[in-house]
């Protein structure tokens, strides 16, 4: 299992430091892929029903049906690349080492509840997806990679689920991972719309609505 | 209780259904029927004093009742606007009010659809007793309601859809988080995430993982209710909306986001930590005020400011629920009117809105002159969210100022009243300026749908203003007891 | 037995030069050449060794001493280099610490002398050459502490001494992280393609080639075979980490080791002919990456 939580942090890796969209679909949906394997691998031979559907269907939404949206998507506008983002991308992976570091942190500082099994590496690497997700959500200025970020945010805090060795009853399980499956979803299709409405999909440039630059006038005189 | 679970299906399946009607008149009367429906059977299910569950996962005690009534009530009359709003829309191409581009309305289908499923899992959300399922539902209610915003399929509506969108699901994403925290905090078995279970080894919780839950979980549902500084999607999202629409996120959705702060507050005060997540309620609650006020002062935009208002108002339930005791009575109490009277205010500006057809406030004048009902309502709706008596929101907010000095709390009352006046004297001067006055266009006849749901609601906030009604009063007192600790 | 162990030297300065032989014979094969003769180097150094130096008039007693010290570091430093159950004839603890600077102290003599010359090229070569070796250093140094945590001890004798089979089942991600990490670290410090061309002929695309333009004669000679120990010391440390020498009986070691080197050296020769060079500012991306690995290595290692 230590296999997986370190691949789960190359891939974080290769999303702070690459700059072409289809490369980060393609990574997001390898992490997909590894979350599918993951209940398997944690529940060491006891294998239910439940863990079989919730793996396949982790497998198949999170690892081909959610970046296939994506990558259309993607060919739909045409943009490739995302170009100048608030933080270039060296600089993106000193801080993704900052974040590793603060992920070891947060694992190391967390108080442990008697009885349990020891939280181990998985817990670090679903923290670190967890802050990764969250610092490409704030420094991409893409559309498309706000929702891979939200996604790279759901499989971390999926990670510590599991981590923490938690028994959710499946339902619920399922019941997250179709929140999670209809919010891509609709962000997808509120991509392609963003694509035809603006030029670009920057969310920088989406400033239309704001209460900071307007000057405020009441019946046309400058109150302020 | 056999009525739980169509509360949550009927809508439900109606919203499937609408998807596939094809008259528009026989979907509106779906809707219609629907939310009537759904209104008389949660009076039925909420009526019997004693507390009513399906198994552990779905029940309905006092706090749930409140809300779930309220809601329903909300979507009514929702509803009733609403049909007359979609039946006004043009279906071709028209042009945006503010940069004259060209945009189409969603597909009516999909509009009610949407709003329907809004209903179901906003009760699913208000019905569960098992936090996880909460969750899921506060999350589908996310996604019920983004395509709502984008109705209008223009730049702006898109911006504010995509920002809702994102902003809320990572917000919900970290209160995810704070849930599997609470988990890990329970110690004994049965170790399942339903209030039952949770409230029944209370005593036991370990406070460590349980204050990190509770942070977690207020900074999650916190930035879905629209506390500062986390409510930047909020102004965007509800002012972009149909009114209709606008009206059910702040009046009925806010309250679900705050119902799962409430139910982690009422783990916490059983376990007998309720001063920890109080300090924080008060903190939040102060700042969204405050916030509130100043973006009110320079408002332009007379459906942001409503949205604003929201802010303020769910910034005031904050700093109640956090100072506890008749704070707790006071929050319940101010919920209910505050619901009633933003869904009024947001029907007379979307009626205000289609006459104008602007949403500048400087350039409206003479509202009542124009459209005489919705002038009136116009004024007597900012009356009653500044709390003026003799509408019902004085008495909420009274009761709260009471508790805040009651506790000796000088600091929290001096800034409460203080925000109260910032905020009266910011709508006061929209509000007035577009109410009164003269204007060249001509006075024009209301259509019932668009003035029934106001007018009701009006009556309503003037009801409760004067006389609370006992089986109310009870429900309420319930619930503050509740959250208070006490069970009941 | 003290004399077995300066097998590993003798090996080093016998046939370091072949490996970069075997590098180019694969990049020919790639490319449908027949290529250079294995031995095309020894024949280089030889040539060389008969020829007479050539000094610039700018230059001073830098330029002239700079070689040797570079000859003098490397030779060194295969002495250092633990192999197979053998420790190296020089170990002691914390040797790792000056193997590093010996490396530093060549790379030091060779920029010195290249901005000795006075040339604007040379100067170019030696800043860029000294900004790459600043990132690549903490990759080096943070692998050495993964391994010096796991084995407990800052010999790097004792530390390559720890590892074996049973390991790679264990701590088998460490060992397959720091490695990685290291072969990085080796097309680095060698100049190898993607972070380097050494066939490139444009003054302005070089980083190593630039700097030694100035030199020939015997001095060149140095240099060359120098550079080419250095691959070998890089080598022997990836291959110490990969093939679990201990497991073997001694007589095995040998041919396994050289197995290993040559191992590495088709895979240098696969990498150079795979990759195109990358832009000088992608560079720093991946030396940060190599970086990041070590940094996981260690996290993994601190978790356990």
């Amino acid at each position: 299992m230590d296999i997986i939580s370190v691949l789960l942090i190359l891939s974080c890796l290769l999303l702070l430091g690459s700059s072409r969209l289809n490369v980060a679909i393609r990574v997001v949906a390898a992490q997909g892929i590894l979350l599918g394997i993951l209940p398997l691998d944690r529940s060491m031979g006891e294998f239910t029903a439940g863990i079989w559907v919730l793996s396949i269907s982790t497998l198949i939404s999170k690892g081909i049906l959610l970046p296939w949206l994506m990558s259309i998507c993607v060919r739909n506008s045409e943009i490739r690349r995302e170009i100048e983002p608030f933080i270039g991308f060296g600089s993106s992976l000193l801080c993704g080492i900052g974040l590793l570091a603060l992920a070891v942190w947060v694992t190391v500082r967390m108080p442990a509840v008697p009885g349990k099994l020891p939280v181990g590496f998985l817990m670090t690497s679903s923290f670190f997806l967890v802050f990764v997700g969250l610092f490409l959500m704030v420094t991409r200025r893409k559309a498309l990679t706000q929702s891979l970020a939200y996604l790279v945010m759901e499989n971390g805090v999926y990670g510590v689920g599991v981590g923490m060795s938690l028994d959710f009853p499946f339902v619920v399980e399922l019941g997250i991972l179709l929140d999670v499956f209809v919010g891509v979803f609709l962000m997808g299709n509120l991509l392609f719309h963003l694509d035809r409405e603006f030029e670009h999909m920057d969310v920088d440039k989406l400033t239309e609505l704001s209460d900071v630059s307007e000057s405020p006038t009441i019946d046309g005189e400058q109150i302020a | 209780m056999t009525l739980l679970l169509p509360i949550i299906l009927l809508p439900a399946a109606a919203g499937v259904a609408s998807f596939l009607i094809r008259s528009h008149r026989f979907r509106r009367v779906v809707w219609v029927a629907t939310a009537a429906t759904h209104l008389a059977m949660s009076i039925a299910a909420a009526m019997p004093p004693e507390a009513a569950t399906l198994g552990n996962w779905i029940g309905l005690d006092c706090l749930s009742a409140v809300f779930l009534v309220l809601t329903s009530l909300l979507f009514l009359g929702a509803s009733i606007y609403g049909i007359g709003y979609v039946a006004r829309e043009p279906v071709a191409p028209q042009p945006d009010l503010e940069d004259g581009s060209l945009f189409r309305n969603e597909p009516e289908s999909v509009f009610t659809g949407g709003i329907l499923l809004l209903l179901a899992t906003m009760s699913l959300a208000i019905l569960s007793r098992h936090l996880a399922l909460q969750w899921v539902a506060i999350e589908a209610t996310t996604l019920a309601s983004a395509p709502l915003i984008y109705y209008h399929q223009n730049r702006r509506s898109l911006e504010a859809a995509w920002k809702y969108l994102i902003l809320c699901s990572v917000g919900i994403a970290v209160a995810l988080l704070g849930i599997f925290f609470l988990l890990m905090a329970m110690q004994e078995e049965p170790r399942d995430l339903t209030l039952t279970a949770l409230l029944g080894q209370a005593a036991a919780l370990d406070h460590k993982w349980l204050s990190t839950a509770f942070i977690f979980m207020l900074v999650g549902y916190g930035t879905k209710m629209g506390l500062a500084p986390l409510h930047s999607w909020l102004p965007d999202a509800h002012s972009e909306a149909p009114s209709p629409v606008s009206a059910l996120l702040s009046g009925a959705l806010l309250n679900c986001a705050f119902l799962g702060i409430l139910r982690v507050q009422q783990v916490c005060a059983a376990a007998g930590m309720a001063a920890f997540g109080g300090d924080l309620l008060i903190l939040f609650g102060l700042l969204s005020m405050g916030l509130a006020g100043v973006f009110i002062l320079r408002q332009a935009d007379y459906k942001r400011m409503l949205a604003y208002s929201s802010v303020e108002h769910m910034g005031i339930l904050a700093v109640a629920v956090g100072m506890g005791g008749l704070g707790l009575f006071g929050a319940m109490l101010h919920a209910v009117n505050h619901s009633i009277v933003k869904a009024m205010l947001f029907f007379t500006a979307g009626n205000i809105l289609s006459r104008f057809h602007t949403k500048d406030a400087a350039k409206i004048q003479g509202v009542c002159s124009v459209l005489p009902i919705s002038g009136a309502l116009w004024i007597a709706g900012f009356l009653a969210i500044t709390g003026s008596p003799p509408f019902g929101t004085f008495i909420s907010e009274f009761t709260i100022l009471r508790a805040s000095v009651e506790q000796g709390r000088w600091i929290v009352a001096g800034l409460y009243s203080l925000f109260l006046l910032v905020v009266f004297v910011g709508m006061s001067v929209i509000v007035l300026r577009m109410a009164l006055g003269q204007s060249q266009a001509a006075r024009q006849r209301e259509s019932w749908t668009a003035v029934l749901s106001p007018v009701t609601f009006t009556l309503l906030a003037l009801l409760l203003g004067v006389y609370l009604p006992a089986p109310l009063a009870d429900k309420l007192h319930g619930a503050a007891g509740l959250l208070g600790g006490l069970a009941k | 037995m003290k004399t077995l162990h300066w097998i590993g030297p003798v090996m080093a300065w016998v046939l370091s030069p072949l490996m970069l032989g075997i590098i180019n014979r694969v990049k020919a094969v790639f490319a449908g050449r027949r290529g250079q003769p294995l031995c095309q180097l020894y024949y280089d150094l030889f040539k060389l060794l008969r020829k007479g130096s050539v000094y610039s008039r700018s230059t001073s007693l830098v330029i002239r001493v700079a070689p040797s010290v570079v000859l003098a570091c490397m030779m060194i430093c295969t002495m250092l280099v633990p192999w197979g159950k053998m420790e190296a004839p020089v170990a002691f603890a914390g040797d790792i610490i000056l193997l590093a600077y010996l490396l530093g102290l060549a790379r030091f003599a060779t920029v010195l002398a290249a901005l000795d010359t006075g040339s604007a090229f040379e100067g170019m070569g030696a800043s860029r050459e000294v900004e790459f070796a600043a990132l690549a250093e903490p990759s080096f140094f943070l692998g050495m502490l993964v391994l010096v945590l796991h084995c407990g001890s800052i010999g790097l004798s004792d530390v390559m001494a720890g590892f074996s089979s049973p390991t790679w089942q264990t701590s088998g991600i460490l060992l397959g992280l720091v490695a990685c990490s290291w072969f990085i670290l080796l097309l680095t410090e060698n100049s190898r393609i993607p972070i380097d061309d050494p066939n490139t002929h444009l003054e302005l695309t070089m980083i190593h080639e630039v700097m030694v333009l100035d030199y020939s004669g015997p001095d060149f000679a140095y240099i060359l075979y120098g550079a080419s120990l250095k691959l070998w010391v890089f080598a022997a440390l990836v291959v110490n980490l990969i093939v679990p020498l201990r497991s073997v009986p001694v007589w095995g070691q040998i041919p396994l080791f050289l197995l290993g080197m040559g191992v590495i050296a088709v895979l240098v020769g696969i990498v150079e002919s795979i990759l195109a060079r990358l832009r000088l500012q992608q560079v720093p991306k991946i030396l940060i990456g190599a970086a990041a690995l070590s940094i996981i290595a260690l996290t993994v290692e601190l978790m356990e």
